[in-house]
C-alpha cells in the first residue's frame, strides 16, 4: 500500500485521519461490510413478511409499505432477524451486562474460549509430536498417516457426545471433556503442515550438516524445526479456528448451561433468533481475533528470523 | 581443537587422498547409468587441483564420493589415510556448494558458528573462529547481517568463512563461483588463491570454467562423460603468487590449449 507516510518516514507532516483511512485496505473492506448490510435487511424483509402478512390480516390492519417494512425489521422472533435488532442485543449483552453475569454475551464467550485455548496448545503440541515422528521414523508414515486421516472422516457431531459421556462416567467432566473435542479437531491440520514443513529444507542444507557429522537432533533443532516454523504458523490458523468450533460443538450435546454452544441451543429452543445470530457473531469474532493473534505471532517470529521487511507491510 | 600446523609450504608428496580403481553405478528405472568407471587419482598435500569436464562427466559425482555423500561401488579411496566415511565422522573437510547454501534465519555470525555449535565448541572458541574466517574473506563488519542483505559474492565468501572455521586441510569446493558473474568470479579466485597461499591446504575443486582451473590449480583432472572417467591429468607449473595477468602469458595459454583439446578428445559428439 502506498501511502506519502511510507514514501518519507522522517517527514514530520503526517496526513490527515481521513486520508490514512481511505488509502489503505479500511475502504474495500467498508464497501463489502455495506454491501453485506444491505443484502441482509433485503433478506429480512422478503423472509418475515409472510409472518407479518398474517399478523396484519388477523389485527386486521392496513399499514403502508413503510409500515409493513418496518415491522418486518422489528418483530420479537423473526425469521431472520435484522442487523440493527442483532447489533442492540450484542450491545445490550456485551456492554450492560456485567462480566461475570450469565446473560453476558462476554462470560459465554468466555467459557467456550477456555477449553478453545487448552484444545489448540494440546492439539498443537499432539500435532507436532506426530509429525516429528512420521519425519524420523520411516515406517511411521505408513503405520500412522491412515489412522491419521480416518480420525477426520469421522464426523465430529457424532464423535463428541460419546467422547462427552464416556469421560463423564469415568468422572472426567467440565474443562477438559470439551478441550479434548478441540484437539481433536487441531491436530490434523498442524500434523500435516508440519511433517511438510520438517521436510522442507533443501537437499544442500541437509547434505550441509552431514559433512559436520550432526547428530539428528541436531539436525532437527538446527535446521529442520526453524525451516517447519512458516508451516506450523500456517497450520496454527487454521488449527485455532476449528478448535473454536470444536469447543461449540462439545457444548451441544451436554445440555450445557454456559458457553457460545449453550447459547445457540438456547436460543433455538425458545425460537430466540436474536440470541442465535448474536452468538453467531460473537463466534466469528473470537475466531478472527484468535486467527489474528496467531498472526501476530507468526509476524514476531518472523521478524526474528531475520525475514525481509516488505516494503509497505 | 587446538591443531598445530605442523606443516610448513612443500612438505608435499603425502597423498591426502588415495583414489584407486574407483566406479560407482547409480541403478535407475532405464538400467544403470555408470556415473564413475575405474578413476585412479592420487592427489598430494597441499595441492591445488581441479576437476574439470562437461556436464555429466561425474566431477561433483566424485567430490562428493570423497566428501562421503555418496558411497562407491567399486575400487577403493582413502581421505587422509582412512574412509571418506571415517573422515567424514572426524570432520576432515571443509565443503563449500555450488550456492552459498547459507541458513536465511541465521546472521552472518552465525551462519559461521553453526559447524562450531555442531562441534560442541565454547563460546570464546567459537567467536575467536568467526573473527578470524571473517577477516580471512574480508568481510569483517558483516557479522550482524543477515544473508538477503548481502551481495551473491559476498554470500559465497561466507560460506568459504564457514567451511574454514571447522578448520580443515582438505577444502572441497563444487563449482562455488559457478553462479556468480565474471567480474566477481574473477576477483573471487585471486582471493581463493591468496588464502591457499596462506594456509596451505589442500583443496579440490570443481569447475567447468578452463580459465578458473588453469589459473587456480597446480595439477587439472580433465574428466569425460559416459561413462565418467579421468581423460587426462595436467601438471602446471605456474608460480604460486601469480595474479590474474599471469592468464596473458604463452605458458597460461600453452595449459588452458592441452586442457581444451583433452575435453574435445574426451567428448563424444555424436549423441
Amino acid at each position: 500500500m502506498t501511502t506519502d507516510a511510507m514514501a518519507s518516514p522522517s517527514s514530520t507532516v503526517r496526513p490527515g485521519l481521513l486520508s490514512r483511512a481511505l488509502s489503505g485496505t479500511f475502504l474495500p473492506v467498508l464497501v463489502v461490510v455495506l454491501g453485506i448490510i444491505a443484502i441482509w435487511y433485503i433478506a429480512a424483509i422478503s423472509m418475515n413478511s409472510t409472518f407479518q402478512r398474517s399478523l396484519d390480516a388477523r389485527a386486521e390492519a392496513t399499514p403502508t409499505t413503510i409500515e409493513f417494512i418496518e415491522s418486518t425489521l422489528n418483530q420479537e422472533r423473526p425469521v431472520l432477524p435484522s442487523p440493527h435488532q442483532v447489533a442492540e442485543n450484542l450491545w445490550d449483552t456485551v456492554f450492560n451486562k456485567k462480566i461475570s453475569s450469565k446473560r453476558s454475551l462476554v462470560y459465554h464467550a468466555g467459557v467456550t474460549l477456555a477449553p478453545t485455548l487448552l484444545g489448540f496448545l494440546m492439539g498443537t503440541a499432539l500435532g507436532i509430536l506426530l509429525a516429528t515422528i512420521i519425519v524420523h521414523v520411516l515406517s511411521m508414515e505408513k503405520s500412522l498417516m491412515p489412522w491419521i486421516i480416518t480420525s477426520q472422516t469421522i464426523p465430529i457431531l457424532a464423535i463428541a457426545p460419546m467422547v462427552i459421556l464416556v469421560l463423564d462416567a469415568v468422572g472426567i467432566r467440565g474443562l477438559l471433556p470439551k478441550a479434548l473435542i478441540s484437539m481433536y479437531l487441531s491436530f490434523f491440520p498442524i500434523t500435516v503442515g508440519m511433517v511438510k514443513g520438517l521436510r522442507s529444507p533443501d537437499k544442500m542444507h541437509l547434505d550441509l550438516l552431514r559433512t559436520y557429522n550432526a547428530s539428528s537432533w541436531q539436525t532437527f533443532w538446527k535446521l529442520r524445526w526453524p525451516s517447519s516454523l512458516p508451516y506450523l504458523f500456517t497450520s496454527m490458523k487454521v488449527a485455532i479456528a476449528i478448535s473454536l468450533i470444536g469447543a461449540i460443538i462439545a457444548e451441544l450435546p451436554t445440555g450445557a448451561v454456559a458457553g457460545l454452544g449453550a447459547r445457540l441451543l438456547s436460543g433455538s429452543y425458545y425460537g430466540q433468533t436474536v440470541l442465535i445470530w448474536s452468538a453467531l457473531l460473537m463466534a466469528a469474532f473470537c475466531a478472527a481475533m484468535l486467527v489474528a493473534l496467531v498472526g501476530v505471532a507468526d509476524k514476531w517470529v518472523r521478524r526474528r528470523m531475520g525475514e525481509k521487511v516488505e516494503a509497505g507491510s | 581443537m587446538t591443531e598445530p600446523s605442523l606443516k610448513e609450504p612443500d612438505s608435499s608428496e603425502k597423498s591426502v587422498i588415495q583414489i584407486d580403481d574407483l566406479s560407482l553405478t547409480f541403478e535407475t528405472n532405464d538400467g544403470p547409468v555408470h556415473a564413475l568407471s575405474h578413476i585412479d587419482l592420487s592427489i598430494a598435500e597441499g595441492e591445488f587441483v581441479s576437476l574439470i569436464g562437461p556436464s555429466g562427466c561425474g566431477k561433483t559425482t566424485l567430490l562428493r564420493v570423497i566428501a562421503d555423500l555418496e558411497r562407491a561401488t567399486g575400487g577403493t579411496i582413502s581421505v587422509n589415510g582412512v574412509s571418506p566415511e571415517e573422515a567424514r565422522l572426524h570432520r576432515a573437510y571443509g565443503y563449500v556448494f555450488q550456492a552459498a547454501a547459507l541458513y536465511p534465519w541465521r546472521t552472518i555470525d552465525r551462519n559461521i558458528a553453526l559447524p562450531l555449535e555442531i562441534m560442541g565448541l565454547s563460546k570464546k572458541e567459537q567467536n575467536s573462529r568467526i573473527a578470524k574466517n571473517l577477516d580471512l574473506v574480508n568481510l569483517t563488519g558483516f557479522e550482524k547481517k543477515f544473508p538477503w542483505q548481502l551481495s551473491g559474492g559476498m554470500q559465497q565468501r561466507a560460506s568459504i568463512a564457514r567451511a574454514l572455521a571447522v578448520e580443515p586441510h582438505l577444502l572441497l569446493m563444487d563449482e562455488p563461483f559457478g553462479a556468480l558473474d565474471e567480474i566477481v568470479r574473477d576477483h573471487l579466485n585471486e582471493q581463493l588463491l591468496k588464502l591457499w597461499a596462506k594456509t596451505n591446504k589442500t583443496v579440490v575443486f570443481v569447475t567447468h570454467s578452463i580459465p578458473e582451473a588453469v589459473f587456480l590449480s597446480s595439477k587439472i583432472v580433465v574428466m569425460s562423460p559416459r561413462p565418467g572417467r579421468v581423460h587426462d591429468v595436467i601438471d602446471c607449473g605456474l608460480p604460486r603468487d601469480r595474479t590474474l595477468d599471469v592468464r596473458e602469458t604463452p605458458q597460461f595459454l600453452e595449459i588452458a590449449h592441452r586442457v581444451r583439446e583433452g575435453l574435445k578428445a574426451g567428448h563424444s559428439y555424436d549423441d
